[in-house]
């Protein structure tokens, strides 16, 4: 959970030398893309091309 | 008029039968023995868990499908194969013995002239103490392997819903439950599930969660880990992975063999032989799985089990069963055609054929207990697996035994994998990935093992709706609605 403390995010779950220090976290921006439904509209066209890509080399 | 019969009536094994009634079934018998009467949608198992879904929502009776189409169903568990028939007869048959209401018990030998063995694995929970006995859930933790068990899981969950709005905090654990399970992405669906929905309910600030895995690294699911295409990078599913739980507040446990469960509390050994335990108030950890214990009895009564069956307990195929160490195994060590070698009227599909070997490098802790996933057979490969199975059959029927055999091998075919995150139409999250070949293959693409282009995932709204579709989208074809065939594996 990003916290906004003094008007900036923090990453807080980021525990220092703890097992999730060296990982990367998505920002404000990039977890609300995740939920943005005209985004979410285009992303569902292109995985499901994707999918049907590999479906199709599979059978 | 040939018979087939398909021990086993899941996700492999159904689509088997349903395509064979399907091609050859007005001429030839399709027989199915499976101790279910109802059929269910696994990967939906996890929103029954959470009381998203119930238990009627991702199962339904098979005995009118059957029907519908013309396949003899028995209700039955299979508990052994004659491969060669017996003093009296040629004709090899199945033993099964009834699982239905007012014939429990009774057994019953059935001839065949094909065997598909598609039974699925035995929830091994008695492989560790506490998990439970055999092949029963215990008391500590809860399951969503089954709909039966997802739904205890939910009632369960919600207990703890209660108490944590009531001011209690509560410790969460889930993954594995022993060193040698397969099946981490269910796992993984669920704790993202719990926590989409402690979050909803408002108490998520009262929950420690933890996953505690079997896996060397975090978002190895049991298929050695895959480099997806993101951004111009070729990123390892271990950043992704991490980048997850450490963005939804999931502590993690990698490399562990839980080796006892008792009331709230989990030991386990850790690959680098670190031994630990771990407290909680709601566990659900993945028993490992094993082959269901059929027997192979020969024409003169000999025990031949190891003859057709890996010490497993899973069926042996065209597989390389000898390629040793890691260093040597290949992408070609891997079965295509899923017919015995001894017998070649048998064939096996999903979970019950025997791999060669993982697909994880392979692990001990310095006391030597092995710690790894074990190869994931389920889904989308597992109905391929059905399908091309079905087909072999159908051409050696209608074309003669000479007719070549179809092939679907790991190394060679995708999977499209979409775990959920957290179900809401607007608000839910799934990682949808797609991963080829399943079984890396490091001569053809040197380096991931796999093809980069047609390797991806990302997490977002779409894969939610991706995964709610293809629920319908099973639940129908499995049901055998209208213009079910075209909907692929």
């Amino acid at each position: 959970m990003a916290e906004k403390v003094h008007g900036k995010h923090h990453e807080e779950n980021i525990k220092a030398y703890g097992n999730n220090f060296t990982t990367m976290t998505p920002g404000p921006f990039a977890k609300w893309m995740r939920t943005c439904v005209i985004y979410q509209a285009i992303r569902f066209v292109a995985i499901n091309i994707k999918m049907l890509v590999v479906v199709g080399k599979s059978h | 008029m040939a018979r087939v019969v398909v021990l086993g009536g899941g996700v492999s094994g159904h689509t088997a039968a349903t395509f064979l009634q399907d091609w050859i079934g007005s001429n030839h018998e399709v027989v199915v023995v499976t101790p279910n009467s109802k059929w269910n949608w696994i990967p939906s198992n996890i929103w029954v868990g959470v009381g998203q879904m119930t238990k009627e929502d991702v199962t339904f009776d098979l005995a009118p499908v059957y029907e519908k189409v013309g396949i003899i169903y028995h209700q039955a568990k299979a508990l052994g194969i004659h491969p060669e028939g017996d003093k009296k007869s040629d004709k090899p048959y199945v033993v099964v013995e009834s699982t239905k209401e007012g014939s429990v018990g009774e057994t019953e030998n059935i001839e065949y002239d094909y065997l598909i063995n598609a039974t699925g694995p035995k929830l091994n929970f008695g492989a560790t103490p506490g998990l439970g006995e055999g092949t029963n859930l215990g008391e500590h933790t809860v399951s969503v392997c089954t709909a039966d068990h997802a739904e205890h899981a939910s009632h369960e969950l919600h207990k703890m819903i209660e108490a944590m709005k009531a001011g209690e905090r509560k410790k969460f654990l889930i993954g594995t439950g022993h060193g040698m399970c397969t099946c981490q992405g269910a796992a993984f669906e669920y704790i993202f599930n719990i926590e989409h929905e402690l979050r909803k309910a408002g108490v998520r600030d009262m929950a420690d969660m933890k996953w505690i895995s079997n896996e060397s690294f975090l978002g190895d699911f049991g298929v050695g880990g895959l480099h997806m295409k993101s951004m111009g990078f070729a990123v390892s599913s271990k950043i992704f992975a991490e980048s997850l739980f450490t963005e939804r507040n999931v502590d993690w446990i990698i490399g562990a063999h839980v080796n006892k469960v008792e009331s709230g509390k989990a030991h386990y050994e850790l690959l680098d032989g670190t031994k630990g335990e771990e407290e909680f108030d709601f566990s659900m950890l993945i028993p490992p799985f094993a082959g269901v214990g059929l027997k192979a009895i020969a024409k003169d009564g000999k025990d031949i089990t190891d003859t057709l069956f890996a010490p497993n307990g899973f069926l042996k195929v065209d597989a390389n069963y000898g390629a040793g160490a890691y260093e040597n195994w290949k992408a070609s060590d891997w079965p295509s055609t899923y017919q015995n070698p001894t017998y070649s009227n048998i064939f096996a599909c999903g979970i019950a054929f025997a791999p060669p070997h993982p697909i994880s490098k392979p692990m001990k802790s310095p006391a030597g207990t092995p710690i790894g996933p074990t190869p994931p057979r389920t889904g989308m490969p597992s109905g391929i697996m059905g399908k091309t199975v079905a087909h072999s059959i159908t051409d050696l029927i209608t074309k003669g035994a000479d007719a070549p055999l179809h092939k679907a091998s790991m190394a060679e075919m995708g999977a499209a994998c979409v775990a959920s995150a957290g179900k809401g139409l607007f608000n839910g999250t799934a990682a949808a990935m797609t991963i080829y070949p399943v079984v890396p293959d490091f001569e053809k693409y040197p380096g991931t093992g796999r093809d980069t282009d047609y390797t991806f995932g990302e997490i977002g709204l779409a894969g939610h709706w991706i995964k709610h579709i293809l629920h319908h989208l099973f639940m129908h074809k499995a049901q055998l609605r209208m213009g079910w065939t075209l909907i692929p594996e």
